[in-house]
């Protein structure tokens, strides 16, 4: 009986306490903090948590789920998320194959999702929604700059080398799209090889001028340790997904001298940034990678909408999210039409720290204003 | 196509299947002498790997973290041997491939536990760095070279134990029959942990030697384990020379196809449509090689239970 009536109070507390916080926020954030690569979800859940934590507004509630990089699992978090949460918003997912399993499924039922890494060619082009922010890149676009950088810098005779996947093979068709020029040749590995001597022979024996690649996590750790090793002497250049922060010091010195394009690097100047890079260092004594400031951008987008307007009104939220009206720290930060960015890439050299330890320097800009190709195929 | 490539190519190959021996010996003598299937194998590699890591960070000498990651991981094994192992030998083998399984995520989880998410460093000494000038002008590796040696010395040294020692002879013993050693009155369990400790030893010695080359990281032995387990196959559960013979075929076959498939398909197809169908190709390259041995040797080529 006096369970009963203890059972009885509870929930007359929880559904006032409910009645209270209506115009509460909650946000559900999906994303890897688990199994391979799960550097990137730390980093993009700790920039997000910093951004929500600087706001200091207590009507923001974050529920933060581990996806264990598996398409299946954050597909059912989702709809954990929706049905049972009740979230506002959606953001966190890292990889472009778990994106393509949750986002369509949550944008469709009326849900904001937001990306703060991911995105896949399908979702700015064919499949793109209203409900969808993609507030990083789209897939392509470091690529493409590194294409077109390459270009300005007079290499003629680049050899391209991907994992044969399909980011793989979507980052090299990125590459020579904005490249212009015949490629000496195409490398296509396979997924999750770690032993890379074959290719290095197939590259010395190629008369490249230059070497262009793409290989995620832990592919291109073992790819750069054995190059420097090979003696095979030709400038080398990727994506800064083979070139954050914390690869680079796995890698070593073998990273040194290798440039690699960005949307952001900790070095760029402006007082966004600055802020961000010292409070983020201060909270979790690390320099952040790209992800982080990803992270950081997408919460602060949210909260610029969120100044303004409750989730709940979708229009009016909508229109607020695309005004993009927030401080990035990027610098300059606007949506296209299809909600994805339209901005500067950047270059950055792998130098030697104060520390000794290997960092990435900002050197230059690839392009400015690049905006991806799909935006022509969307229709919202 | 030019010679000095291929020779650069056999020597790679040759480099990857030596490696691909420290692994598959331990697993086939497990299975031979125990009957054990161990999927938790690729993780003594990665402990050898971390632990090397880990003690190269701390006393800056590569030879005492290599021999660190060794010892770290045969004295896992053979706790792993004493804890678990041990009540599996009479289970059927579905059991035993649930419970290393299992094993095979308490690792992972562990060692992500102690050491973070992040790829640990891990660089060969200075003075196996650098490159030597073959024949025909093409630089190799010094490390590379290393790696055979290597792994050609712990080949004889397994031929000599298994065939010249008391050890060996128990070995070989509980190879062909388990039962009657049992009954002669050899120690088996003492026997079994031996065996075991012996085989995690190699395999944290080879996590150790390739994560040099490579990146460590958690789950950095499952992708190792499925080619050990094509390799004995091949080779014939059971027997170290099929071992050693599987290892070198499996790594000479990978390599020359990742290269030459491409370049073949080349010959007759655009060359961004070649490299994408070349590669896939090379990638089911072993598991082919691996059908056509079985369908003429359903044992493997040298079975220790004929």
């Amino acid at each position: 009986m006096k369970n009963i009536t203890r059972f009885g109070l509870g929930l007359l507390l929880s559904s006032s306490v409910m009645a209270v916080q209506a115009d509460d926020v909650k946000i559900g954030m999906i994303t890897t903090l688990s199994g391979g690569g799960s550097h990137l979800g730390v980093d993009v859940r700790d920039g997000f948590m910093l951004a929500i934590e600087q706001s200091g507004r207590d009507d923001i509630e974050v529920l933060i789920q581990d996806d264990a990089n598996r398409p299946d699992l954050a597909r059912s978090l989702a709809n954990e998320f929706m049905q049972r949460d009740d979230v506002d918003i959606m953001t966190g997912i890292i990889w472009s194959n778990l994106a393509m399993a949750v986002v369509p499924a949550v944008t469709r039922q009326g849900t904001f999702y937001l990306s703060p890494n991911a995105g896949p060619s399908d979702l700015a082009g064919r499949m793109c929604h209203e409900n969808y922010f993609n507030v990083a890149y789209q897939n392509d676009n470091l690529h493409g700059a590194m294409g077109a950088y390459m270009r300005k810098e007079g290499f003629e005779r680049p050899i391209i080398m991907a994992p044969n996947y399909p980011a793989g093979t979507d980052a090299l068709a990125g590459f020579k799209h904005l490249y212009e020029g015949e490629v000496v040749d195409e490398l296509y590995t396979q997924m999750g090889q770690t032993d890379y001597a074959a290719e290095i022979a197939q590259i010395r024996a190629s008369d490249a001028d230059s070497l262009f690649f793409f290989l995620p996590g832990g592919m291109g750790i073992s790819f750069m340790k054995q190059w420097e090793s090979s003696g095979v002497d030709i400038p080398i250049f990727g994506a800064a997904f083979s070139f954050d922060e914390i690869l680079i010091k796995a890698v070593g010195s073998a990273a040194i001298g290798a440039r690699n394009t960005s949307l952001w690097a900790y070095d760029l100047d402006n007082e966004t940034n600055h802020q961000f890079v010292d409070s983020f260092r201060e909270a979790y004594s690390r320099t952040p990678t790209l992800y982080a400031a990803q992270g950081f951008d997408t919460a602060n987008l949210i909260l610029s909408a969120l100044d303004s307007v409750h989730p709940d009104d979708q229009d009016a939220f909508r229109e607020a999210l695309r005004a993009a009206d927030f401080d990035s720290v990027r610098g300059e930060f606007r949506f296209g039409p299809n909600h994805h960015p339209i901005q500067d890439i950047y270059v950055r050299e792998v130098v030697e720290g104060e520390d000794g330890q290997p960092t990435n320097r900002l050197i230059g800009v690839a392009v400015e204003d690049i905006q991806d190709v799909y935006y022509e195929q969307c229709q919202m | 196509m030019s010679v000095t490539l291929l020779i650069e190519q056999l020597l790679n190959g040759v480099q990857l299947g030596t490696m691909l021996f420290l692994m598959a010996s331990g697993l086939t003598l497990v299975f031979g002498v125990m009957g054990l299937i161990n999927l938790a194998h690729g993780s003594f590699y990665m402990v050898g790997a971390y632990a090397t890591a880990a003690v190269t960070a701390s006393t800056g000498s590569f030879l005492t973290g290599l021999a660190a990651g060794m010892a770290a991981a045969a004295v896992a094994g053979a706790l792993v041997e004493l804890i678990v192992i041990r009540r599996l030998y009479h289970r059927p083998h579905l059991d035993q491939v649930l419970a290393t399984f299992a094993l095979i995520l308490i690792f992972s989880e562990g060692t992500r536990w102690i050491f973070g998410s992040s790829p640990l460093r891990l660089s060969p000494p200075s003075w196996l760095t650098g490159f030597v000038t073959l024949p025909g002008n093409t630089r190799y590796p010094i490390y590379r070279l290393v790696l055979i040696g290597v792994g050609i010395v712990i080949a004889i040294a397994l031929y000599v134990l298994i065939s010249r020692t008391r050890l060996g002879m128990r070995i070989r013993a509980g190879e062909s029959d388990r039962e009657m050693i049992g009954a002669l009155g050899v120690n088996i369990s003492k026997l079994y942990t031996v065996v075991f400790a012996l085989g995690a030893g190699l395999a944290g010695l080879a996590g150790a030697l390739v994560g040099a080359l490579q990146s460590v990281q958690v789950g950095m032995g499952e992708p190792v384990l499925i080619l050990a387990f094509v390799v004995i196959v091949i080779g014939g559960i059971g027997s170290i020379k099929g071992a050693l013979l599987g290892a070198l075929l499996v790594g000479v076959v990978d390599t020359l196809g990742r290269v030459y498939l491409p370049i073949f398909f080349r010959a007759f197809m655009p060359p961004s449509e070649a490299s994408g169908v070349g590669a896939a190709l090379a990638a089911m390259l072993i598991y082919i090689l691996m059908a056509i041995i079985l369908a003429f040797k359903p044992k493997g080529l040298f079975s220790a239970h004929d």
